[in-house]
């Protein structure tokens, strides 16, 4: 029988522990996916309702549909009427509107958003239909009575993603820091108490090895659930991956130490692994509703988003979005990667200086 | 060559003296034990000399090398089992056993003998439990899966803390079958224990330690013998009455209880020959001096484990 390396058994020994240990497992995986699941599900299937259109001017096209037309256009699009074109364009970059129109001399416009590939598929192939019907109609009518409108669609640079785009991201991000944390902190009390920590300082193994192994596998599990819930979010759910997606796997490296970190620091200052785990869910479940893991904080007062600012997960949060699905370069993870690294650093400095080999 | 050799080691935690100057010296082969009551320093003791803490004062060698600072070189020829279970969660008792094989750079063959030598795997094994998770073995499996994890990379010197404690009597005294062969092929056992009765039939030699000081350390028979107890014989009720075992020449004392008569005698010999003439022998129990009238005499105090 081949002889397995220290680290290999450690790291083996790790794993099995983990993935026997059924709550681990669900709080790791299946209760984010839970979420992810609701989220997406719920939210995410505003397929079907009609496409909100701002009106800006007089539009003929809409204007002089005869009556039958204008009932069906009406099934299609919800239609609200203003003035103002930048207002209304706002309105379309937030995602209250799906699409704004108005007449450029004879050109129809349609300013609308890729947020919701669906929608804007729906909204410039309608409109299309529209214009060229009122052109047929046009043409059947005596010359020279009206100009011809032309079609013309524009692309809203948003700023909102859609439910999907958006939810996965945060949730993947507040899986990974909700499993890093608990694993550090449980790992850490229970072989406290078992004196495993001990009974290893008398094996010949070095603390490098020991370390490693259980910080391997942590960022193993973080690996894991990042493609179970991309996976499901792309199969399911019609989540779109942006160009620099790969940038999320150094970035859930890096936030795994920090969240392990977290961890070190409630398993220290508690005495029991239920202590610890408690420790570690209270500080990172309030974080990640203030680091927008299940809603976005573009609408929270400015205090909150202040706050939010010292908190890593909304780090980890933030350069998520900006590479699966912000379509941002690899290089927006980086500030975001440095964040964590040094809250990381710190907070493992602090659980050394609290931590203590007994338990009484 | 000593194996281990103590001197003068002193612990304190706040105004505790813990270890309170213990000197001890362990020949190779020898299998000693530290015997006292909770709360006497024992583990402490122990754990400073595995090299697990750092003593305040005083020195430690094993097999001839100071084992504080970590010692790397010295760890592969040590053993430990520490007073808790110290498993990796969730792992079965073969999984445990070969995840310290590795460690220690041994192959799993090796592991699977240790199995079986402790009794928990193979033929010989009531129950085979190899298998079964650590969490669900009972205490007395845990602490010989706890022994063999110490034993798998045969080291020269075993520490074992209390590896009986918590158990039943019979699971106890099945432990004790396991133990008292590990120092037969020259191995060094040192071992702690609050059991008089362990203490007596396991150790080659006994400390008795109290408030972080070895009182004495010899033989269990040897201190038996210091301590010049009178023995004590009962004779059961209804065979002799209180007056006449008073005229038994050698008898001291003459006590009656429920029990019978209970003749205190510094010469049991010609008292005993004496109770068999009289054919009062059925039934009779002789108790001598025991390790517990030793602690008592040493410390003044009834011991408490």
């Amino acid at each position: 029988m081949r002889r397995q390396s220290p680290f290999v058994a450690i790291s083996l020994a790790i794993v099995r522990g983990f993935v026997r240990d059924k709550a681990s497992v669900f709080f790791a995986l299946i209760f984010p996916l839970m979420f992810l699941v609701l989220f997406g599900g719920i939210l995410g299937d505003q397929g079907q309702s009609k496409v909100d259109l701002i009106q800006v001017g007089d539009v003929s096209v809409i204007d002089d549909l005869p009556d039958d037309a204008r009932a069906a256009f009406d099934d299609s699009f919800e239609v609200t009427e203003s003035d103002d074109l930048d207002a209304a364009i706002a309105e379309v970059r937030k995602g209250d509107a799906d699409v704004a129109v108005e007449m450029q001399g004879d050109t129809l416009v349609a300013h609308y958003t890729q947020t919701d590939q669906v929608k804007a598929g729906i909204t410039q192939g309608t409109l299309r239909a529209f214009v060229d019907g009122a052109n047929v109609a046009l043409l059947e009518q005596e010359a020279g009575t009206g100009a011809p409108v032309s079609f013309r669609a524009d692309r809203v640079e948003d700023d909102s993603l859609s439910t999907i785009q958006f939810i996965t991201p945060g949730l993947l991000g507040w899986a990974v820091a909700m499993s890093a944390a608990f694993g550090a902190a449980a790992t850490l009390q229970g072989w406290r108490q078992s004196k495993l920590l001990r009974r290893l300082q008398l094996a010949p193994v070095s603390t490098r090895t020991v370390v490693g192994a259980r910080v391997t596998v942590a960022i193993g599990i973080a690996l894991v659930q990042m493609a179970v819930f991309v996976l499901l979010g792309t199969l399911a759910f019609g989540l779109t991956l942006t160009g620099s997606w790969w940038m999320a796997i150094p970035l859930l490296v890096i936030g795994t130490l920090c969240f392990m970190s977290l961890g070190l620091l409630a398993g220290a200052i508690t005495t029991t692994t239920e202590g610890a785990v408690n420790a570690a869910n209270f500080m990172v479940l309030p974080m990640a509703f203030l680091s927008g893991s299940f809603f976005p904080l573009d609408d929270a007062p400015g205090w909150l988003r202040a706050v939010s600012d010292v908190l890593p997960l909304k780090h980890l949060n933030e350069g998520m979005l900006n590479v699966l699905v912000r379509g941002e370069g690899p290089a927006s993870a980086l500030v975001p990667m440095a964040i964590l690294a040094g809250f990381a650093i710190v907070v493992t400095l602090v659980a050394a200086r609290l931590f203590k080999w007994e338990t009484a | 060559m000593a194996a281990i050799e103590v001197v003068d080691l002193a612990k304190t935690y706040g105004d505790l003296k813990a270890v309170d100057g213990v000197s001890l010296e362990v020949a190779e082969g020898e299998f000693v034990g530290i015997l006292g009551p909770n709360g006497a320093g024992k583990t402490t003791t122990l754990e400073m000399i595995e090299g697990l803490r750092r003593p305040d004062g005083g020195s430690v060698t094993v097999l001839g090398e100071p084992v504080w600072p970590r010692n790397a070189g010295l760890l592969p020829r040590m053993g430990v089992q520490l007073q808790a279970s110290s498993f990796f969660e969730r792992l079965t008792a073969r999984e445990q056993i070969h995840t310290f094989a590795s460690m220690y750079g041994v192959p799993a063959s090796a592991a699977d003998d240790w199995l079986e030598r402790v009794g928990l795997a193979g033929a010989g094994a009531s129950t085979d439990k190899a298998e079964t998770r650590v969490e669900d073995l009972s205490g007395g499996q845990a602490q010989r899966l706890s022994i063999a994890c110490a034993l798998v990379h045969d080291p020269e010197v075993v520490f074992l803390d209390e590896p009986t404690a918590s158990l039943d009597p019979q699971a106890r005294r099945n432990l004790w079958d396991l133990l008292s062969g590990l120092n037969d092929s020259g191995r060094t056992v040192v071992l702690t224990t609050h059991y008089m009765d362990e203490a007596e039939v396991l150790c080659d030699r006994v400390a008795i330690m109290d408030a972080g000081r070895v009182l004495q350390v010899d033989t269990p028979a040897a201190l038996v013998r210091g301590l010049d107890a009178p023995a004590r014989i009962t004779v059961a009720p209804g065979q002799l009455d209180a007056d006449a075992a008073r005229a038994i020449a050698g008898v001291d004392d003459v006590t009656a209880s429920v029990d019978g008569v209970v003749l205190t005698t510094r010469r049991p010999g010609p008292v005993l020959a004496h109770l068999a003439e009289n054919d009062v022998l059925d039934g009779v129990r002789v108790q001598t001096g025991t390790l517990e009238d030793v602690f008592l005499e040493l410390t003044g105090r009834e011991y408490r484990a």
